[in-house]
Protein backbone atom coordinates (compact mmCIF):
# COMPACT_ATOMS: atom_id res chain seq x y z
CA UNK A 1 0.00 0.00 0.00
CA UNK A 2 1.38 3.56 -0.88
CA UNK A 3 1.52 6.39 1.40
CA UNK A 4 -1.38 8.00 -0.55
CA UNK A 5 -3.43 5.47 -0.16
CA UNK A 6 -2.25 5.18 3.55
CA UNK A 7 -2.95 8.92 4.83
CA UNK A 8 -6.07 8.94 2.64
CA UNK A 9 -7.52 5.67 4.75
CA UNK A 10 -6.15 7.31 8.19
CA UNK A 11 -8.31 10.29 6.69
CA UNK A 12 -11.41 7.78 6.74
CA UNK A 13 -10.43 6.46 9.74
CA UNK A 14 -10.22 9.61 11.57
CA UNK A 15 -13.85 10.56 10.30
CA UNK A 16 -15.45 6.83 11.39
CA UNK A 17 -13.43 6.64 14.70
CA UNK A 18 -15.60 10.13 15.94
CA UNK A 19 -18.81 8.83 14.38
CA UNK A 20 -18.03 5.25 16.28
CA UNK A 21 -17.35 7.57 19.32
CA UNK A 22 -20.38 9.42 19.05
CA UNK A 23 -22.54 5.65 18.93
CA UNK A 24 -20.09 4.32 21.87
CA UNK A 25 -21.77 7.19 23.81
CA UNK A 26 -24.63 6.10 23.10
CA UNK A 27 -23.98 2.79 23.49
CA UNK A 28 -23.08 3.51 26.86
CA UNK A 29 -26.47 4.19 28.38
CA UNK A 30 -27.26 1.21 28.31
CA UNK A 31 -24.35 0.04 30.06
CA UNK A 32 -24.63 -2.52 33.27
CA UNK A 33 -21.73 -0.98 34.54
CA UNK A 34 -18.25 0.27 34.88
CA UNK A 35 -16.99 -1.66 31.71
CA UNK A 36 -20.17 -4.05 31.09
CA UNK A 37 -21.86 -3.62 28.26
CA UNK A 38 -24.87 -5.57 27.06
CA UNK A 39 -23.71 -6.68 23.50
CA UNK A 40 -25.93 -7.84 21.06
CA UNK A 41 -26.32 -9.29 17.55
CA UNK A 42 -29.11 -8.55 15.41
CA UNK A 43 -31.18 -11.51 16.21
CA UNK A 44 -29.91 -15.39 18.10
CA UNK A 45 -30.47 -17.84 16.74
CA UNK A 46 -33.56 -20.44 18.25
CA UNK A 47 -32.14 -23.30 19.79
CA UNK A 48 -33.87 -26.20 17.81
CA UNK A 49 -33.22 -24.16 14.59
CA UNK A 50 -29.23 -25.43 12.88
CA UNK A 51 -26.96 -22.70 11.51
CA UNK A 52 -27.78 -21.65 8.19
CA UNK A 53 -25.69 -21.22 4.76
CA UNK A 54 -27.61 -18.13 4.57
CA UNK A 55 -25.43 -16.27 6.96
CA UNK A 56 -21.21 -15.97 6.76
CA UNK A 57 -19.93 -14.66 10.48
CA UNK A 58 -17.06 -13.07 9.82
CA UNK A 59 -14.66 -10.18 11.06
CA UNK A 60 -13.49 -7.01 9.97
CA UNK A 61 -10.41 -6.04 11.76
CA UNK A 62 -8.77 -2.56 11.49
CA UNK A 63 -5.11 -2.37 12.30
CA UNK A 64 -4.89 0.97 12.54
CA UNK A 65 -7.07 1.37 15.72
CA UNK A 66 -5.08 -1.68 17.01
CA UNK A 67 -2.83 -0.32 19.83
CA UNK A 68 1.15 -1.32 21.10
CA UNK A 69 1.57 -3.45 23.71
CA UNK A 70 -2.14 -3.72 24.04
CA UNK A 71 -3.20 -7.98 23.94
CA UNK A 72 -6.75 -7.13 25.91
CA UNK A 73 -8.11 -9.43 22.84
CA UNK A 74 -5.77 -12.54 23.38
CA UNK A 75 -6.30 -11.97 27.46
CA UNK A 76 -9.95 -12.38 26.65
CA UNK A 77 -10.17 -15.26 24.78
CA UNK A 78 -7.72 -17.09 26.96
CA UNK A 79 -9.88 -16.29 30.03
CA UNK A 80 -12.45 -17.10 28.03
CA UNK A 81 -11.41 -20.79 27.30
CA UNK A 82 -8.97 -20.90 30.21
CA UNK A 83 -6.06 -21.62 28.17
CA UNK A 84 -3.63 -22.12 30.28
CA UNK A 85 0.28 -22.96 29.83
CA UNK A 86 3.05 -24.82 30.59
CA UNK A 87 5.73 -21.98 30.55
CA UNK A 88 6.18 -23.46 26.89
CA UNK A 89 5.92 -21.02 24.17
CA UNK A 90 6.61 -22.63 21.06
CA UNK A 91 3.29 -25.38 22.17
CA UNK A 92 1.63 -23.85 24.78
CA UNK A 93 -2.38 -23.66 23.81
CA UNK A 94 -3.02 -20.12 21.04
CA UNK A 95 -6.08 -19.15 19.89
CA UNK A 96 -5.25 -15.32 18.83
CA UNK A 97 -2.35 -13.93 18.91
CA UNK A 98 -0.26 -10.93 18.08
CA UNK A 99 1.54 -9.72 14.60
CA UNK A 100 3.65 -7.22 14.31
CA UNK A 101 4.30 -6.71 10.39
CA UNK A 102 7.48 -3.62 9.88
CA UNK A 103 7.37 -2.15 6.52
CA UNK A 104 11.74 -2.50 5.92
CA UNK A 105 12.11 0.58 3.34
CA UNK A 106 10.21 2.69 5.84
CA UNK A 107 10.25 1.25 9.16
CA UNK A 108 6.67 1.65 9.61
CA UNK A 109 5.31 -1.11 11.91
CA UNK A 110 1.64 -2.19 11.84
CA UNK A 111 0.32 -4.75 14.86
CA UNK A 112 -2.50 -6.82 14.17
CA UNK A 113 -4.64 -9.77 16.06
CA UNK A 114 -3.96 -12.85 14.03
CA UNK A 115 -6.41 -16.05 14.62
CA UNK A 116 -8.16 -18.84 12.60
CA UNK A 117 -9.61 -17.13 9.46
CA UNK A 118 -12.19 -19.16 8.87
CA UNK A 119 -12.03 -19.66 5.36
CA UNK A 120 -14.55 -20.86 2.83
CA UNK A 121 -12.25 -23.56 1.49
CA UNK A 122 -10.60 -24.32 4.51
CA UNK A 123 -7.32 -26.30 3.71
CA UNK A 124 -7.64 -27.97 7.52
CA UNK A 125 -10.69 -29.83 6.01
CA UNK A 126 -9.19 -30.45 3.01
CA UNK A 127 -6.29 -33.29 4.87
CA UNK A 128 -8.37 -34.05 7.68
CA UNK A 129 -7.85 -38.03 7.10
CA UNK A 130 -10.95 -38.50 9.98
CA UNK A 131 -13.54 -35.74 8.96
CA UNK A 132 -12.68 -34.19 12.27
CA UNK A 133 -11.98 -30.57 10.62
CA UNK A 134 -15.05 -29.03 9.08
CA UNK A 135 -16.60 -25.92 8.37
CA UNK A 136 -20.69 -25.38 9.44
CA UNK A 137 -22.94 -24.10 7.09
CA UNK A 138 -22.67 -20.25 8.89
CA UNK A 139 -18.43 -20.38 7.78
CA UNK A 140 -17.49 -21.29 11.16
CA UNK A 141 -14.53 -23.57 10.97
CA UNK A 142 -14.39 -26.46 14.21
CA UNK A 143 -12.45 -29.41 15.10
CA UNK A 144 -15.22 -32.46 16.00
CA UNK A 145 -12.75 -33.68 19.02
CA UNK A 146 -14.84 -36.72 19.07
CA UNK A 147 -13.40 -37.95 16.01
CA UNK A 148 -10.51 -36.02 16.01
CA UNK A 149 -7.16 -38.83 15.83
CA UNK A 150 -4.23 -35.56 17.23
CA UNK A 151 -2.57 -36.44 14.06
CA UNK A 152 -2.04 -32.55 13.08
CA UNK A 153 -2.12 -32.33 9.13
CA UNK A 154 -4.27 -30.14 9.51
CA UNK A 155 -1.34 -27.71 11.48
CA UNK A 156 0.62 -28.42 8.83
CA UNK A 157 -1.94 -27.16 5.99
CA UNK A 158 -2.94 -24.16 7.92
CA UNK A 159 -1.37 -21.25 5.88
CA UNK A 160 -1.73 -18.77 9.48
CA UNK A 161 -0.39 -21.06 11.59
CA UNK A 162 -3.66 -21.01 13.55
CA UNK A 163 -4.15 -23.98 15.25
CA UNK A 164 -3.05 -25.64 18.82
CA UNK A 165 -2.48 -29.36 19.60
CA UNK A 166 -3.38 -30.38 22.85
CA UNK A 167 -0.23 -31.55 24.57
CA UNK A 168 -1.06 -31.95 28.18
CA UNK A 169 -4.32 -33.48 30.71
CA UNK A 170 -6.72 -30.56 30.71
CA UNK A 171 -9.04 -30.37 34.20
CA UNK A 172 -9.82 -26.77 33.74
CA UNK A 173 -12.06 -26.50 30.62
CA UNK A 174 -15.59 -24.43 30.55
CA UNK A 175 -18.82 -26.08 30.27
CA UNK A 176 -18.82 -24.41 26.58
CA UNK A 177 -15.55 -24.98 25.82
CA UNK A 178 -14.32 -28.69 25.61
CA UNK A 179 -10.75 -29.37 25.34
CA UNK A 180 -8.49 -32.32 25.40
CA UNK A 181 -4.65 -34.38 25.31
CA UNK A 182 -4.27 -35.38 21.90
CA UNK A 183 -6.51 -33.56 20.12
CA UNK A 184 -6.41 -30.28 17.41
CA UNK A 185 -7.77 -26.83 18.44
CA UNK A 186 -7.98 -23.53 17.29
CA UNK A 187 -10.62 -20.43 17.26
CA UNK A 188 -13.72 -21.22 17.51
CA UNK A 189 -15.05 -17.44 16.54
CA UNK A 190 -16.92 -18.25 19.96
CA UNK A 191 -19.59 -20.40 18.39
CA UNK A 192 -21.40 -20.26 22.41
CA UNK A 193 -21.86 -17.14 21.96
CA UNK A 194 -22.54 -16.73 18.30
CA UNK A 195 -25.62 -18.73 18.88
CA UNK A 196 -26.87 -16.87 22.05
CA UNK A 197 -26.81 -14.13 19.87
CA UNK A 198 -23.61 -12.03 21.99
CA UNK A 199 -20.19 -11.47 20.01
CA UNK A 200 -16.99 -13.33 20.33
CA UNK A 201 -15.03 -12.66 23.73
CA UNK A 202 -12.32 -10.96 21.66
CA UNK A 203 -14.42 -8.63 19.92
CA UNK A 204 -16.13 -7.41 22.85
CA UNK A 205 -13.19 -6.66 24.78
CA UNK A 206 -11.19 -4.74 22.11
CA UNK A 207 -11.15 -0.93 23.48
CA UNK A 208 -10.62 0.62 20.58
CA UNK A 209 -13.30 -1.38 18.62
CA UNK A 210 -10.83 -2.59 16.44
CA UNK A 211 -12.60 -6.34 15.67
CA UNK A 212 -16.00 -5.65 14.09
CA UNK A 213 -17.98 -8.96 14.03
CA UNK A 214 -20.82 -9.37 12.21
CA UNK A 215 -22.90 -11.34 9.34
CA UNK A 216 -21.02 -10.97 5.75
CA UNK A 217 -23.71 -11.70 3.47
CA UNK A 218 -26.53 -9.40 4.94
CA UNK A 219 -25.98 -6.13 3.32
CA UNK A 220 -27.85 -4.40 6.42
CA UNK A 221 -24.83 -5.14 8.55
CA UNK A 222 -22.18 -3.31 9.61
CA UNK A 223 -19.79 -5.36 8.53
CA UNK A 224 -20.88 -5.62 5.05
CA UNK A 225 -21.58 -2.13 4.65
CA UNK A 226 -18.48 -0.94 6.21
CA UNK A 227 -16.71 -3.77 3.55
CA UNK A 228 -18.64 -2.00 0.92
CA UNK A 229 -17.17 1.47 1.94
CA UNK A 230 -13.86 1.17 2.73
CA UNK A 231 -11.08 -1.08 1.50
CA UNK A 232 -9.92 -4.13 3.31
CA UNK A 233 -8.07 -7.18 2.21
CA UNK A 234 -7.25 -10.28 2.80
CA UNK A 235 -3.79 -12.12 4.66
CA UNK A 236 -2.47 -14.30 1.74
CA UNK A 237 -5.23 -13.54 -0.27
CA UNK A 238 -3.25 -14.95 -3.21
CA UNK A 239 -4.36 -18.11 -1.81
CA UNK A 240 -7.98 -17.44 -2.63
CA UNK A 241 -9.74 -19.29 0.21
CA UNK A 242 -12.06 -16.57 0.61
CA UNK A 243 -11.39 -15.51 4.24
CA UNK A 244 -14.52 -14.93 7.26
CA UNK A 245 -11.38 -12.65 8.51
CA UNK A 246 -10.61 -9.34 6.60
CA UNK A 247 -7.99 -6.80 7.36
CA UNK A 248 -7.85 -3.11 7.04
CA UNK A 249 -5.14 -0.48 7.16
CA UNK A 250 -2.82 -3.41 5.81
CA UNK B 1 -18.29 -56.58 15.85
CA UNK B 2 -20.08 -53.44 16.65
CA UNK B 3 -23.45 -55.17 17.02
CA UNK B 4 -21.76 -57.85 19.38
CA UNK B 5 -19.76 -55.16 21.43
CA UNK B 6 -23.54 -53.49 21.64
CA UNK B 7 -25.24 -57.20 22.76
CA UNK B 8 -22.80 -57.34 25.16
CA UNK B 9 -23.00 -53.88 26.83
CA UNK B 10 -26.96 -53.95 26.66
CA UNK B 11 -26.50 -57.64 28.23
CA UNK B 12 -24.70 -56.21 31.14
CA UNK B 13 -26.30 -53.46 31.75
CA UNK B 14 -29.54 -55.66 31.70
CA UNK B 15 -27.80 -57.92 34.07
CA UNK B 16 -26.76 -55.08 36.30
CA UNK B 17 -30.49 -53.42 36.58
CA UNK B 18 -31.81 -56.65 37.00
CA UNK B 19 -29.08 -57.13 40.16
CA UNK B 20 -30.51 -53.87 41.19
CA UNK B 21 -34.16 -54.04 40.70
CA UNK B 22 -33.38 -57.52 43.12
CA UNK B 23 -33.17 -55.03 45.93
CA UNK B 24 -33.65 -57.92 48.22
CA UNK B 25 -30.56 -59.75 47.47
CA UNK B 26 -28.41 -58.05 50.06
CA UNK B 27 -25.47 -59.97 50.11
CA UNK B 28 -25.16 -58.57 46.11
CA UNK B 29 -23.20 -55.25 46.18
CA UNK B 30 -25.06 -52.60 43.84
CA UNK B 31 -24.25 -49.28 42.56
CA UNK B 32 -25.29 -46.48 45.56
CA UNK B 33 -27.10 -44.26 42.48
CA UNK B 34 -27.00 -40.50 44.02
CA UNK B 35 -30.58 -38.63 44.22
CA UNK B 36 -31.28 -36.46 41.67
CA UNK B 37 -30.85 -32.88 43.53
CA UNK B 38 -34.45 -31.99 41.97
CA UNK B 39 -35.96 -34.98 42.34
CA UNK B 40 -38.27 -34.88 39.50
CA UNK B 41 -38.59 -37.02 36.55
CA UNK B 42 -35.75 -37.08 34.27
CA UNK B 43 -36.02 -36.18 30.61
CA UNK B 44 -37.18 -39.84 29.57
CA UNK B 45 -38.45 -42.90 31.43
CA UNK B 46 -35.39 -43.74 34.08
CA UNK B 47 -35.78 -46.96 32.27
CA UNK B 48 -35.18 -45.18 28.77
CA UNK B 49 -32.25 -43.29 30.23
CA UNK B 50 -30.65 -46.29 32.19
CA UNK B 51 -30.75 -48.14 28.53
CA UNK B 52 -30.06 -45.26 26.20
CA UNK B 53 -28.59 -42.04 28.06
CA UNK B 54 -25.41 -43.13 25.93
CA UNK B 55 -27.17 -42.51 22.35
CA UNK B 56 -28.98 -39.89 23.23
CA UNK B 57 -25.15 -38.09 24.66
CA UNK B 58 -23.82 -38.90 21.44
CA UNK B 59 -26.88 -38.08 18.91
CA UNK B 60 -27.29 -34.73 21.20
CA UNK B 61 -23.35 -33.79 20.79
CA UNK B 62 -23.32 -34.73 16.32
CA UNK B 63 -26.69 -32.31 16.44
CA UNK B 64 -25.05 -29.65 18.72
CA UNK B 65 -21.52 -29.39 16.98
CA UNK B 66 -21.44 -30.03 13.59
CA UNK B 67 -25.40 -28.32 12.60
CA UNK B 68 -25.77 -25.89 15.86
CA UNK B 69 -28.35 -27.28 16.86
CA UNK B 70 -28.45 -26.46 20.77
CA UNK B 71 -31.24 -27.52 22.52
CA UNK B 72 -30.65 -28.63 26.00
CA UNK B 73 -33.01 -31.39 26.87
CA UNK B 74 -30.63 -34.14 25.90
CA UNK B 75 -27.76 -32.23 26.25
CA UNK B 76 -24.81 -33.41 28.48
CA UNK B 77 -24.60 -29.52 30.53
CA UNK B 78 -28.29 -30.73 31.20
CA UNK B 79 -27.39 -33.92 33.02
CA UNK B 80 -25.37 -31.92 35.38
CA UNK B 81 -28.44 -29.52 36.53
CA UNK B 82 -30.12 -32.55 38.23
CA UNK B 83 -27.46 -35.30 39.00
CA UNK B 84 -24.82 -33.26 40.77
CA UNK B 85 -23.22 -34.20 43.84
CA UNK B 86 -21.98 -32.03 46.55
CA UNK B 87 -18.86 -32.92 48.39
CA UNK B 88 -18.29 -31.66 52.21
CA UNK B 89 -17.15 -28.13 50.90
CA UNK B 90 -20.73 -28.06 49.10
CA UNK B 91 -19.49 -27.85 46.05
CA UNK B 92 -19.88 -30.24 42.87
CA UNK B 93 -17.59 -32.88 43.16
CA UNK B 94 -15.54 -33.47 39.67
CA UNK B 95 -15.87 -37.06 38.03
CA UNK B 96 -11.73 -37.69 39.89
CA UNK B 97 -14.55 -38.69 43.22
CA UNK B 98 -15.91 -42.03 42.88
CA UNK B 99 -18.80 -40.39 44.15
CA UNK B 100 -19.63 -38.47 41.02
CA UNK B 101 -22.90 -39.43 39.25
CA UNK B 102 -21.70 -40.99 36.32
CA UNK B 103 -18.53 -43.09 38.28
CA UNK B 104 -21.45 -44.81 40.63
CA UNK B 105 -22.74 -46.92 37.89
CA UNK B 106 -19.68 -46.97 35.62
CA UNK B 107 -17.13 -47.55 38.09
CA UNK B 108 -19.73 -51.08 38.87
CA UNK B 109 -20.29 -51.62 35.77
CA UNK B 110 -16.29 -51.28 34.88
CA UNK B 111 -17.27 -49.10 31.17
CA UNK B 112 -14.96 -46.58 31.02
CA UNK B 113 -16.46 -43.10 30.22
CA UNK B 114 -14.25 -40.70 27.96
CA UNK B 115 -16.92 -37.74 28.05
CA UNK B 116 -14.69 -36.19 30.34
CA UNK B 117 -10.99 -36.28 28.75
CA UNK B 118 -12.35 -33.24 27.53
CA UNK B 119 -15.79 -32.47 29.08
CA UNK B 120 -15.94 -30.85 32.39
CA UNK B 121 -17.44 -32.85 34.61
CA UNK B 122 -19.40 -30.41 37.40
CA UNK B 123 -21.70 -27.55 36.51
CA UNK B 124 -20.96 -24.33 35.00
CA UNK B 125 -17.13 -25.79 34.44
CA UNK B 126 -14.28 -24.98 36.08
CA UNK B 127 -13.13 -21.33 37.75
CA UNK B 128 -11.02 -18.99 35.76
CA UNK B 129 -7.21 -20.64 36.94
CA UNK B 130 -4.04 -21.06 36.08
CA UNK B 131 -0.87 -20.08 34.56
CA UNK B 132 -1.68 -17.73 31.06
CA UNK B 133 0.46 -18.87 27.84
Amino acid sequence: MNNEQQTQDNKIDNYRRKLLGGSAALAGAAALGPGVFFTSIARAKPDAEPASSEVRWGFLIDTNKCVNNCDKCVTACNDEFNLTGFGRPETDAQWIRTVTLRDKKTGHTTKLPLMCQHCAHPPCVDVCPTGASFKRPDGIVLVDKHTCIGCRYCMIACPYKARSFVHETIDNQKEYGPRGKGTVESCTLCVHRVDKGEIPACAEACPEKAILFGNMNDANSDIAQRMASTASTEIRGDLRLDLGVRYQGI
Amino acid sequence: MKTRRKTQRTGLVTLVFALFSFGAMADVPVPDIPEAIKGEQCVEETSFMRRNHMELLSHQRDDTLRKGIRTKKHSLKNCFTCHVVKGADNQPVTVKDPRHFCRECHDYAAVQVDCFQCHTSVPGGAKTTGTRP
